[in-house]
């Protein structure tokens, strides 16, 4: 691995301008889980990092205000996950966090970080004779017809078929939620739907975020449909591992029948992926099994398997159903 | 067994610790500023000064930014319990930690631990001698095999019960679930940490972290 230079600012602004200054080549740096790990293995080679956990006041969890809940970008994904307001109205959250990963990771990783982390697939992590888009760009896609039981088969690409690795963005993205960002040309707010790109032919193109763009806080609308929800996550040991098919669910009943739903699912797809003609399949119906059975395979709907991950499909279809149902019984 | 042909020890013994840690240069010892150009600087000598206290130990330290708190630990302060094991944050063999809480020392730069208290499995015994709860009950239940994975289970482990997730079978295993061992000392590892987790507690009060 390389040597780098060492940066430490104080504020999100001063962060934004070190950046600014930087030759071609700084990364910022937060829990380090993700880009460290990269580095050692030679995928991320940042001359410079920045790194922000030393910034004041971004790892504060905010539930002051009625409409939302704000969470600072530096919170470690295990002080989210125990959180009392995030474990009350957002249990899928608090449960994608669990499920995420090992204690020690989630005491080191944020939120922040954490909805930037880059893929598992071994041939973006292996040594540069694979080939690899994402990594290296026009070298093609080694998964395409190599081993791909992991990778996706919803999103994906002539150029990849990456999955998009993490649990809690899927959460998120049921909970329509929103981060803010900094950078040399100001602060935007960015859907966390749509923070991930489709790979398309520039798979090496992950977020719609710039380099410079430092995530500062993600906010979630509060609100009644969040507490009748659930992360529900397959995976090929029962702790520890990354998700073969995820579902975060969220219903909100009236009467018997089905006010809203949301759907988003992880594991399978290039991005975290929201369902939505499957929770619109679901709105006015009473909760069936059966019902969340069609909603399911809606879900599914256009999926493309490989030679290896076409189990994906059933076992997605199941993850959701069971999803909604246990989601039913919280409501 | 019998080894007749075995020579009286010669004293000092080098043993393979020893003979490891000699090879390093500089080792156990803080470095000064001044130091970090020398030719038979340690490794890690860099130009980030860092400020941090390893079992109660103050160190002023000048590191480079891309040496892991693990490597500093083992190579430049001689403290070779945490183990390298994957060097991915993928086994927890490296576990130590960092104010307070577990973290995978192999995937935290050095660096970032400046200003803070980093506590490795050196540092848990008393004063003494005698064993923390936690390394004690591993030795009752016979928690290990070959034991490399060992020092990164306990302060796991220590972690573990003062997190509060000691209170079940089911929520150790999930919360241990970082910490592989190849040996397969699971079981043994399960009835360690419930049986210290009451000792720790009625020593520390709960939440003690």
């Amino acid at each position: 691995m390389r040597d780098l230079a060492y940066l430490r600012p104080r504020s999100t602004g001063e962060a934004v301008q070190l950046f600014a200054r930087q030759p071609i080549g700084a990364r910022y740096f937060a829990g380090g889980t993700t880009l460290f790990d990269l580095m050692k293995l030679g995928v991320e080679a940042p001359a410079t990092v920045i790194d922000v956990t030393r910034i004041e006041g971004l790892a504060n969890i905010d539930a002051s205000e009625r409409g939302e809940l704000r969470i600072g970008a530096l919170a470690a994904m295990s002080e989210v996950a125990e959180h009392a307001v995030v474990l009350r109205e957002f249990p899928a959250l608090s449960e994608s966090l669990w499920q995420a990963a090992s204690q020690q990771l989630r005491n080191m990783a944020t939120v922040g970080g954490n909805l930037l982390q880059r893929t598992r697939c071994a041939y973006f992590r292996g040594s540069p004779e694979f080939a690899c888009n994402k990594r290296q760009p026009g070298s093609g896609c080694a998964a395409l017809g190599g081993q791909n039981r992991g990778h996706a088969v919803l999103g994906g690409s002539e150029a990849c078929v990456a999955v998009y690795p993490g649990d809690m963005a899927v959460a998120l993205t049921a909970f329509d939620a929103v981060v803010d960002t900094l950078s040399p040309r100001g602060e935007r707010t960015v859907p966390v739907r749509e923070l991930q790109r489709a790979p398309g032919a520039t798979p090496h193109l992950e977020t719609v975020l710039a380099a410079d763009e430092l995530i500062v806080r993600i906010r979630i609308p509060r609100g009644p449909v969040g507490r009748a929800s659930t992360y529900h996550k397959v995976r090929d040991r029962e702790s520890y591992a990354f998700a073969l098919a995820s579902a975060a669910v969220a219903v909100q009943l009236q009467g018997q029948r089905v006010a809203d739903a949301r759907i988003a699912l992880g594991g399978v797809a290039t991005r975290p992926w929201r369902a939505t003609e499957a929770e619109r399949s679901l709105r006015g119906l009473p909760l069936t099994r059966a019902a969340a059975r069609r909603a399911a395979e809606l879900a599914f709907t256009g999926a493309q398997p490989l030679e290896h991950n076409a189990f994906k499909v059933a076992l997605g279809i199941e993850t959701v159903t069971d999803a909604l149902m246990l989601a039913k019984d919280r409501s | 067994m019998n080894h007749p042909s075995t020579p009286p020890p010669a004293a000092p013994q080098l043993n393979r610790r020893t003979f490891m840690m000699s090879t390093a240069a500089g080792a156990g010892v803080a470095v000064s500023p001044h130091a970090a150009a020398a030719p038979d600087a340690p490794p890690h000598a860099g130009t980030q000064p860092t400020q941090v206290s390893v079992n109660g130990q103050p160190h002023a330290l000048m590191l480079e930014p891309r040496a892991s708190l693990l490597d500093v630990l083992r190579e430049q302060l001689g403290l070779t319990g945490a183990k390298k094991g994957c060097d991915h944050g993928q086994c927890g063999a490296c576990t130590v930690h960092l104010d307070g809480r577990r973290v995978a020392s192999c995937l935290t730069l050095a660096v970032k631990a400046d200003g803070c208290a980093v506590t490795t499995i050196e540092g848990i015994a008393a004063a003494d001698g005698t064993l923390h709860p936690m390394q004690q009950s591993f030795v009752d239940h016979d928690a290990l095999q070959c034991g490399y994975c060992t020092p990164g289970q306990v302060m796991a482990a220590i972690a573990c019960v003062r997190e509060g997730h000691a209170t079940s079978d089911a929520q150790i295993r999930e919360s241990m679930s970082g910490n592989l061992c190849r040996c397969g000392a699971y079981a043994g590892i399960l009835e360690a940490i419930r049986e210290a987790a009451p000792l720790m507690l009625r020593r520390e009060g709960p939440r003690h972290a």
